[in-house]
């Protein structure tokens, strides 16, 4: 009935990205080890790619894999192993009493109530096409960089000074103490 | 025809979910980062397929900029694990206690 209503590859490649997802997104809670945790988000945001492939959005899937899988990810596993966590929580030890049933019942009641909203209502109701047209393939890259160095330029420059911002936080954060010393040795 | 919008909604709904739930439940500091990442990317999802419902190319660029924000957000989250792992040899978010009265 489905495959009927809708092209087989579509279906296909909906039930291939939401697989990836969700496997990968239980894996990241369910699993023990960070470093199998990280691999697990992996398996997440490459499925995430594969549903911004089916749905035009070309240049995000690239930079979804470039930036999320190839750098964030690898930022992570940069941490766990310069820490040597792993292998240490105890995933079934329950410091709030009822903590697990209270965050499920949280969790059910919010996914439930967006699905059910999503169900009763028509929540696309905006008018189309303010800003672009999409256009599949080269063209999206093409008008996503319109878009984003015309429509979005102060934000694009203001996540220029947020990104140096954060790589000097994050070294004034990670650095050694003493730093005057090691300069002395060096 | 590509499969309904529907469909990924709900799909980033049930991301959204899993990561909120382990956010709730895990206790390392270095597993709450990557449930929020998940979060994240269940946002981003449901950006992506209204841009494609609504055809506008807003929705997409929003996602280019959550992406740059999330790895602010991890470099400087991930810098505070190092130095607080430094002081207690741990990333349990349970033992981060002192102001507790």
């Amino acid at each position: 009935m489905i495959a009927a209503a809708y092209t087989t590859p579509s279906v296909l490649v909906f039930a291939t990205s939401a697989l990836l997802i969700l496997v990968g997104a239980i894996g990241v809670i369910a699993v023990k080890n960070p470093v199998h945790a990280a691999l697990c988000l992996i398996m997440t945001l490459i499925g995430v790619a594969v549903a911004f492939v089916a749905q035009s959005a070309d240049f995000l899937a690239a930079v979804q894999i470039i930036v999320y899988a190839g750098a964030i990810v690898v930022l992570f596993l940069f941490v766990i192993m310069f820490l040597g966590v792993d292998r240490r929580e105890h995933i079934h030890f329950e410091p709030l009493v009822g903590q697990r049933a209270f965050a499920a019942v949280g969790v059910a009641i919010t996914v439930g109530g967006l699905i059910a909203l999503m169900a009763k209502s028509h929540w696309v109701s905006g008018a189309t096409s303010v800003t672009t047209k999409l256009s599949a393939g080269s063209g999206n890259v093409h008008e996503l960089g319109t878009a984003v160095f015309t429509t979005y330029l102060f934000a694009f420059e203001a996540t220029a000074a947020l990104l140096i911002i954060a790589v000097v936080g994050a070294v004034l954060l990670a650095r050694r103490e003493r730093p005057i010393q090691s300069e002395k040795e060096a | 025809m590509n499969v309904p919008a529907a469909w990924y909604l709900v799909l980033a709904a049930g991301l959204f979910g899993i990561g909120a739930f382990g956010l709730l439940t895990r206790r390392s500091a270095l597993i709450m980062f990557m449930c929020i990442e998940l979060m994240l990317n269940a946002v981003n999802l449901t950006f992506v397929t209204f841009s494609r419902t609504l055809n506008d190319i807003s929705g997409q660029a929003i996602v280019f900029f959550v992406m740059v924000v999330a790895a602010a957000e991890v470099t400087v989250g991930l810098g505070i694990v190092v130095s607080v792992f430094r002081r207690r040899s741990s990333t349990s978010v349970d033992e981060l206690s002192e102001l507790k009265g």
